[in-house]
């Protein structure tokens, strides 16, 4: 790529905006994902009797929907961005390339 | 010198033991030679070898041998992803885990599915607008290509081989279960057909395999969960008060159990999972089989559907052996049986097969026989993509880049990998027999701790810090990688289970070192990097702008079809 593209994508408005949503998206929904996964492991890992804490009076602890959460919610965390990048951020890029087509 | 030699000779004289966690397949004895299961994977085999003749007419370019052309949909992608990831270990390794342990095998599959959203938000998309064939096109993108080409290589190299030793292993066990063939015979079988779908057919065949087993492993598994839960009338409730009735651990099912004893170790395992998955050089490879980073974003998005999904259904799977297989003396060795009185310990081959005998239990003889076929066609699809990942990292790296600068000739860079693939195959082969005996199940948490520690911070911190060296690349790189291996040879799993030293003894406590070789790495990445006063380091910083651009936008992006 010769400089001028890059120096003068870094001013295009587009740009900018692209960048800042992306990263806000990604980075938060990075870190949403952590906290539960590491908040899964930590109750593994100190508080097994609450998983084990039975639902009802069935079997069924609170830790089977706990952990199922955890594996819907990786799915759903990842369908929130795709469906946010589609709806916006390839209109973005559209944009900012057609700016160097004559 | 005669120390190193003592740890090598006992190393390799170690007795196997029971796989502690999901990582590899151990075997039982050999079974009788099942014709149906040997019918239906050799119908597996010609159609597979029919895509790889149909692939190799098409691959003609280095893109359509390392890429196939770019020409594959984000859903194929997706699919072949997610097969790159259900693999014979997590299919019958975690159902089987489920069947001893219960709530444990679920904390597993949590950890091996949550690496994939990170992998969505932070490099799908900027992986597929900076590289062309290898993740090492990322990292090098601003850096010295020379230094940073061969840390890549060598990160990629050593995952690949920790990850293909216990493939390969595994396979010849579970065909000598499966199939009652000698497990030298299973060896070559898996290494020499595998180097005929790289050689011949490239990405695109290895795609198309992984693609079909994908399919094949997802329909099987969705009817043996639907089966378990048809028989329960679909209450999971009915089923799991059932298996705590036989089970011999009771209510204990329900709840984390042992398998996670030390908090700092479950941590240690947890960040190994998830930033391991975003670092393994066969599934990077991935990203650039499809033709944009919208397909990119969409690929990973039905991979962690098809994967999460997959994963709820080996914890039925294992649930529902619990009950139907446990209980019945058809699946259960007697002689066991005697001594234990628990079915659970008494299951003919060892917990690894409560899939397979589960699959007889609810489908008989014919849906056994497809069940094993589709096991042997997981571990055949996985070691095609990792031997490509493997040969791609010789080729493209080394010789293409380090080697001849960047200035190789096509054919001969396609000739390279090809030759590198069967040198690959024919190591593979050799390491399968020699590790046939030994407990391999640490290779796979090795190959994630190096990938977590060295190919993952060296990724995410090229495409985000503007302040990344090449020099503390390097040094990052290489402490993670190096902190990684002598972390996972001082863990309890090999110092104390392979090595055989006593109980207690082991210099680090944690399972999986990647608490602190991520640490270390990233530390190293860092501290080298500022204190790089370097020209070098000129050229590196002022170069991420224009990284950056790219990574964002795809402006200048390699479009990875052959022209």
């Amino acid at each position: 790529m010769d400089e001028n593209v890059h120096e003068r994508t870094k001013q295009d408005p587009n740009y900018q905006e692209l960048v800042r949503r992306r990263s806000s998206l990604g980075w938060t929904l990075s870190l949403i994902m952590l906290v539960i996964y590491f908040g899964f492991i930590l109750m593994v890992a100190y508080a097994p009797k609450f998983l084990g804490t039975p639902l009802g009076t069935g079997v069924t602890t609170i830790g089977i929907p706990i952990g199922l959460f955890v594996i819907v919610s990786a799915f759903a965390l990842t369908g929130i961005y795709v469906s946010k990048a589609n709806a916006q951020y390839d209109r973005l890029i559209r944009r900012i390339v057609e700016g160097y087509r004559p | 010198m005669r120390k190193l030699s003592c740890v090598l000779v006992s190393a390799f004289l170690a007795t196997p033991t029971l796989a502690l966690a999901a990582g590899t397949v151990d075997g039982g004895a050999k079974q009788a030679v099942n014709w149906n299961a040997i019918g239906m994977f050799i119908a597996f085999v010609a159609l597979t070898l029919g895509i790889t003749y149909w692939a190799a007419k098409r691959t003609a370019s280095a893109a359509d041998f390392y890429s196939a052309g770019g020409g594959i949909t984000g859903f194929q992608n997706g699919l072949a992803i997610a097969g790159d990831y259900m693999s014979a270990a997590s299919f019958l390794g975690i159902s089987g885990l489920v069947y001893t342990s219960g709530y444990d095998g679920l904390i597993y599959s949590v950890g091996w599915l949550v690496g994939w959203p990170i992998v969505t938000f932070l490099i799908a998309e900027q992986l597929r607008n900076l590289g062309k064939f290898t993740f090492a096109d990322v990292t090098s993108f601003r850096l010295g290509q020379t230094e940073i080409r061969i840390l890549a290589a060598c990160g990629s190299l050593v995952t690949v081989a920790f990850y293909l030793i216990a493939q390969m292993v595994g396979a010849g066990k579970l065909i000598q279960l499966l199939f009652g063939l000698d497990y030298w015979i299973a060896v070559i079988l898996v290494g020499g057909l595998m180097m005929i779908y790289v050689t011949f057919g490239g990405m695109k065949a290895t795609t198309w395999v992984q693609i079909i087993k994908a399919v094949l492993l997802l329909l099987g598994a969705t009817f043996m969960a639907g089966a378990v839960l048809y028989s329960f009338g679909f209450s999971p409730e009915a089923l799991f008060a059932k298996a705590v009735e036989v089970h011999p651990k009771k209510i204990a099912i329900m709840e984390p159990g042992s398998l996670i004893s030390n908090p700092l170790s479950a941590i240690s395992l947890g960040l190994a999972l998830m930033f391991g998955t975003a670092g393994l050089p066969h599934i990077l490879m991935r990203f650039f089989t499809v033709k944009d980073a919208k397909a990119a974003r969409k690929s990973v998005f039905y991979a962690t559907g098809f994967i999460g999904y997959f994963y709820i259904l080996t914890f039925i799977i294992g649930f529902g052996a619990i009950v139907l297989v446990s209980t019945d003396m058809a699946f259960l060795d007697l002689s066991i049986f005697e001594k234990t009185k628990s079915g659970i310990a008494a299951i003919k081959g060892g917990s690894n097969m409560a899939a397979i005998h589960l699959a007889d239990a609810v489908g008989g003889n014919m849906f056994l026989g497809f069940i094993s076929a589709v096991a042997f066609a997981t571990i055949l699809a996985v070691v095609s993509g990792l031997a490509l990942a493997g040969a791609s990292a010789i080729s493209h790296d080394i010789y293409a880049m380090v080697i001849k600068g960047g200035k190789a000739n096509e054919h001969d860079e396609i000739r390279v990998s090809k030759t590198a693939t069967l040198f690959l195959g024919v190591l593979a082969i050799i390491l399968g027999i020699i590790f046939e005996n030994q407990n391999v199940a640490f290779m796979v948490g090795l190959a994630f701790a190096i990938a977590a520690s060295c190919n993952f911070p060296v990724l995410v911190m090229s495409i985000f810090w503007r302040g990344l060296t090449t020099r503390g690349a390097l040094i990052g790189g290489f402490l993670g990688l190096i902190t990684a291996i002598v972390g996972v040879i001082l863990s309890p799993a090999v110092w104390e289970v392979t090595l055989g030293n006593p109980k207690g003894s082991a210099p680090v406590a944690l399972d999986n070192p990647a608490l602190f070789s991520m640490a270390l790495a990233f530390v190293g990445i860092w501290l080298g990097s500022i204190l790089d006063r370097s020209m070098r380091a000129k050229v590196d910083r002022s170069g991420f702008d224009a990284q950056y651009v790219r990574s964002q936008t795809g402006i200048g992006a390699a479009s990875a079809t052959a022209h």
